[in-house]
């Protein structure tokens, strides 16, 4: 086929999902000339599974991508119909933020952030190969022959390439929702040498709501009050509609159990790994025998569709069954379905392969971020977009590479994660990966990431002021509640209400506030000078007080932990001519090549051992 | 890198000194809270300053900061960086040689923060500090490698078995819970049972008292902490306090050839081959109308069942008789080597008899996988060698013998155990005055971490897939 030159770029993102979007935006305010490909310019930010953004540890990673300059956040704070902060009552290290999307809408707005950022195109357009030259990557060429040249090519393909989706003993080459799939990129990669594997992941059907009976199902509402996931953002819109909640039965697991064969899963049709924490109703069914029901949400798909979507019901079951099983379901008797659950089977490479940049090591140049890496879901990808997008404009300007460590962001931990440890089935965020979990929490993402997202470029001076405005307010209401006094009869109601014995002298707000179970809002029967300050505000100087303790162990492991992580490693170092190594250490070490000697220790098959020998010769050598 | 570390520097043995050495920038301070000078002649009416000056050796005792008990007397230095031999600040005791001596030292410095030292790590920081010569990083490499390796090995090979079957059983009931709060916490909209406070108190109060009784009776804790019980039984005036002295090398029991004369348990702390013995010499067990003697008997019973190790004494000149089985069936169900006494008079019994006699009633099983039957002769000196190598080999388990670790070991595992508990008692506390479980949490953590110290399962991954295999989560 006649090929034709096109442009020149400094990034091209081949891909348009939650990855690809952050990291077309992210290099283009860094001032890199970026393309966005995508297959469908209608699945750009596509929610092709469930229509919410955020949960445990995710929604830490968007406030994250949010505080480091990224859409995400803001998008979501634009298109939600319900928010919930979730975990409320256990602790501030775990308090997560989740909303529910009016998908369409979330596309419609990330489709239009991407139209508006100058130095940013975005493009309907196949990508079929990559151009070379040597071990460095040139650009793209895509199926009408035009070819894109770049500094740096992104994939964040996501279940596009090579995508295959099963329903019962049905299965065809598909992208997600219908799209087409990049067949013709998988097989130029994997022509190329590069080492694919194949996960898979599955969705429920789709109902109409006017066909459910919702007054046979629990209620479940947003919050009352709903501090926004971005920074930017002061307060929010309103809840607009509401999740239900209902339960499998008897019946439903009878009619499950009874076609087990006919699953694409079961059925033996499906190769890929799928991930345990995502199991599709049938692997629950099967593999929890003894659970008498298991729970469903039934969760709007937006504000202009009757759609809904049955979370904790993905299947591979076929069309006919998942009929029978969802209508055996309380609420749900006489659905009707305008989509059928599927699964669908990708391509993705071993994170192995990557740098903590996400750059290949064997192909200079290619970045890669999202499902193409073993990761699952839409934080995920979107964090791991964010930094592929930051490290390619900085590669392509010859800077050096922007790598969080595990201490400063759930996107340190995820990375690290899926570089160092790999995956073997994809990947999700838990607060439970998280070490330094205290630390990374959902309300001060800003102050752990704007500056560094502010001294790349990426953060913009708007975003940086508001930063520095809501940091200042925050010490000055955490002074201010530590220099307050109350005198003990002022305080004994107070005491008495939480079980605590009354004051035999003043104390100061901050010492109240550090009572467990003394909240700052029941404070405010004795602060009666208490400032007009946000949610966020409030929020945060509540918990620096009352977790202070607790703060500054952590920083001291915090301080220990990057003592390794400091002592970097050169790439090009010869692990095997070092003696004293074990010959697995050696091998593994040789092809991880990590950055810094922390990363080596979180190697699997190093021991401590391997790194006091690795110390010593780092030492000799003099290389710190 | 710059904690402070603390380890017995000097091969554990019959030296007549021995010395811990602590380095890191807390050994002065260590060393000044536990170093109680001793009141010179002239000193008597003032205060003897616990401060010490740069590399002046001073004489004293080191005393627990809680207790306010002497432990050893020493002579003790301090010495300022960078001239030092690990480059950093250094503190040297200098105990006596006894193991148990050397042991209490270290206990107490690591008591007061210090961290025990991994193998090879003095000269490792004297390497990173640059106080070695470059040349010799090889050697530094070859000896942090061969000593992890065999102390990691020997470590796990050493441990009592029930004590490590004890360690993994905590260990799973530590991991069960950190799964349970992990699910809590990484799937509040899950259908799942709620974790609650009361629930953590109890989990955790629950592993609190299994630890604890764990760290009073584990073997090799109480070897760390105690010595190894060795019991002296079998019937009357057979040897028995004779046997005790020999291996004291000193007469403290009263030996006279009047059948009963010990009728009281006698206890002697000593050290064989490096191995910290509390040696019990019993009263004879024997039928017996006397009510002190009685006494005496149930004593030896008692001391018999707190013991890690019994020495069953018989008489060489004498057939195999109902006494002795008696006294047979009373360590029956424990470990014990056979003595076989007084060899230097006409033989009536050899180790061959002996070791049938044990099988035919039925005691073999329980003696690991053979019966140790030692000969020997107390009043000539013939075969206490002998006995003691079978001490030293029932400390080992026929483990290659790795010098200092057996006891290194030891109290690293009364260390980690210490630790674990302290996590878990701070928990507990936590979850009293109400904290919430994200903060609690890496206490539970830390306390699993350090009992895998202890069976060498440092592996992480384990409670999020623990997760997954339990529990039904996931849209």
């Amino acid at each position: 086929m006649k090929q034709y030159e096109m442009e020149q770029y400094d990034v091209v993102v081949v891909g348009a999902g939650h990855a690809g979007c952050e990291a077309g935006l992210a290099a283009a305010r860094m001032g890199a000339k970026t393309l966005v490909l995508s297959i469908q310019l209608d699945a750009v930010a596509l929610m092709a599974c469930n229509p919410a953004i955020g949960g445990t540890g995710k929604g830490q990673l968007v406030k994250e991508i949010d505080a480091l300059g990224g859409e995400m956040g803001l998008v979501i704070d634009k298109t939600f119909i319900q928010s919930r902060m979730l975990n409320k009552s256990k602790g501030p290290a775990v308090h997560s933020p989740r909303a529910q999307a009016d998908k369409r809408r979330y596309h419609e707005e990330m489709k239009s952030a991407l139209e508006r950022q100058a130095g940013l195109d975005l493009k309907q357009g196949e990508a079929v190969d990559l151009l070379f030259d040597d071990d460095r990557v040139q650009g793209v060429i895509l199926r009408t022959g035009a070819i894109h040249r770049a500094k740096t090519v992104i994939l964040a393909t996501g279940t596009f390439l090579g995508g295959r989706v099963f329903m019962g003993e049905s299965t065809y080459e598909s992208g997600p929702c219908g799209f087409a799939p990049a067949t013709a990129l998988s097989k130029a990669l994997r022509d190329r040498g590069l080492a694919i594997r194949r996960f898979k992941t599955g969705t429920p059907a789709r109902a109409l709501a006017q066909s459910l009976h919702f007054e046979r199902m629990e209620e479940q509402k947003g919050d009352e009050e709903i501090i926004p996931f971005s920074y930017m953002n002061e307060t929010v819109g309103e809840n607009k509609a509401s999740c239900w909640l209902t339960w499998t039965n008897a019946k439903t697991h009878e009619i499950i159990m009874k076609n087990l064969t006919r699953s694409s899963l079961y059925g033996g049709l499906i190769k890929g790994v799928g991930p345990r924490y995502c199991p599709s109703i049938e692997d629950k069914v099967n593999r929890f025998s003894d659970k008498e029901r298991h729970q469903l949400f039934i969760e709007p798909e937006g504000l202009s569709t009757g759609e809904v979507y049955i979370q904790g019901m993905s299947t591979s079951m076929p069309e006919d069954i998942q009929r029978d099983f969802y209508r055996s379901i309380p609420g749900l008797e006489d659905a009707v379905f305008t989509r059928a659950g599927y699964s669908i089977e990708y391509d993705c490479i071993d994170p192995l392969f990557l740098y903590p940049n996400l750059e290949h090591k064997e192909i200079k140049g290619l970045f890669c971020a999202g499902q193409f890496n073993g990761s699952s879901g839409y934080e995920e990808a979107a964090a791991q977009g964010l930094m592929a997008g930051i490290n390619a404009a900085l590669k392509a300007s010859d800077r050096a590479p922007f790598v969080l460590d595990r201490s400063e962001a759930y996107i340190g931990v995820l990375i690290d994660d899926l570089v160092t440890k790999g995956v073997e089935e994809p990947y999700r965020m838990m607060t439970a990966r998280a070490e330094y979990r205290l630390m990374l929490r959902q309300d001060n993402a800003d102050l752990r990431l704007t500056e560094k997202g502010y001294a790349i470029g990426l953060v913009s001076r708007e975003r940086y002021e508001t930063y520095l405005r809501a940091k200042a307010e925050t010490e000055t209401e955490v002074n201010r509640l530590r220099e307050t006094a109350i005198k003990p009869e002022d305080a004994a109601e107070l005491l008495s209400e939480s079980g605590f014995m009354p004051l035999a002298s003043g104390i100061s707000l901050a010492e109240l506030l550090k009572r467990p179970k003394i909240r700052y809002a029941a404070l405010s029967t004795v602060d009666s000078y208490r400032p007009d300050i946000s949610a966020r505000v409030r929020e945060r100087a509540e918990i620096q007080i009352k977790c202070e303790g607790y703060i500054k162990k952590q920083l001291l492991q915090i301080e220990r932990f990057r003592k390794l992580e400091n002592k970097r490693l050169p790439e090009d170092f010869d692990y095997f001519a070092l003696d004293g190594i074990r010959l697995e250490a050696k091998q593994r070490l040789s092809r991880i090549k990590p950055i810094s000697v922390g990363q080596a220790s979180r190697i699997s098959g190093v021991s401590p051992a391997d790194v006091n020998v690795l110390l010593i010769y780092l030492k000799r050598g003099g290389l710190w | 890198m710059n904690d402070t570390v603390a380890a017995i520097s000097t091969p554990v043995g019959e030296g007549g000194i021995g010395v811990v050495r602590i380095s890191g920038t807390d050994s002065r301070a260590v060393l000044e809270r536990l170093f109680r000078p001793k009141a010179g002649k002239t000193a008597g009416k003032k205060a003897v300053s616990a401060g010490f000056q740069n590399r002046y050796m001073r004489y004293g005792h080191i005393t627990d900061p809680v207790s306010g008990n002497a432990v050893d007397e020493v002579l003790a230095v301090f010495m300022e960086a960078p001239r030092t031999y690990t480059g950093e600040d250094v503190a040297e005791i200098h105990c006596h040689g006894s193991a148990v001596a050397l042991r209490r030292v270290l206990s107490l410095a690591l008591r007061e923060g210090v961290r025990l030292a991994e193998p090879g790590e003095f000269t490792k920081r004297a390497f990173l500090n640059g106080r070695l010569d470059l040349t010799q990083a090889e050697a530094v490499i070859d000896l942090i490698q061969a000593k992890t390796d065999m102390t990691f090995d020997t470590a796990i090979r050493q441990l009592d078995g029930s004590l490590s079957i004890e360690v993994k059983k905590l260990r799973d009931g530590i991991t069960e819970l950190l799964v349970d709060i992990t699910v809590n916490l990484d799937y509040p909209e899950e259908d799942i049972d709620e974790l609650t406070q009361q629930d953590i108190i109890q989990n955790l109060s629950a592993l609190c008292d299994q630890i604890e009784k764990l760290s009073a009776s584990a073997h090799t804790g109480r070897i760390a902490r105690e010595g190894l019980r060795v019991v002296i039984t079998g019937k009357p005036n057979v040897g028995k306090s004779s046997l005790l002295n020999a291996l004291l090398h000193e007469s403290r029991a009263i030996v006279t050839e009047i059948p009963g004369t010990t009728r009281d348990t006698i206890e002697e702390g000593l050290s064989i081959r490096g191995i910290p013995i509390r040696l019990v010499d019993t009263a004879g067990i024997r039928e017996t109308e006397d009510p002190v003697e009685m006494l005496g008997v149930e004593g030896s019973r008692e001391a018999l069942a707190g013991s890690d190790l019994a020495l069953l004494v018989l008489d060489a000149s004498e057939s195999l008789s109902d006494a002795d089985l008696r006294v047979l069936r009373c360590v029956a169900n424990r470990r014990f080597i056979a003595v076989i006494n007084k060899c230097d008079l006409a033989r009536r019994t050899d180790a061959d008899d002996v070791r049938a006699w044990i099988v035919s009633n039925g005691a073999e099983q329980t003696n690991e996988d053979r019966s140790v039957a030692v000969e020997m002769s107390v009043k000539d000196g013939v075969g206490l060698d002998t006995l003691e190598d079978a001490i030293e080999d029932f400390v080992f388990r026929g483990n290659p013998k790795t010098g200092d670790s057996a006891l290194v070991t030891s109290v690293r595992h009364s260390d980690l155990l210490e630790k674990a508990l302290s996590e878990i008692r701070e928990g507990i506390d936590m979850s009293a005055r109400g904290e919430t479980t994200d903060l609690i949490e890496p206490n539970i953590r830390r306390a699993w971490e350090f009992l895998g110290e202890i069976t060498g399962e440092t592996a992480t991954a384990d409670i999020i897939n623990e997760v997954f295999a339990r529990f039904c989560v996931g849209k």
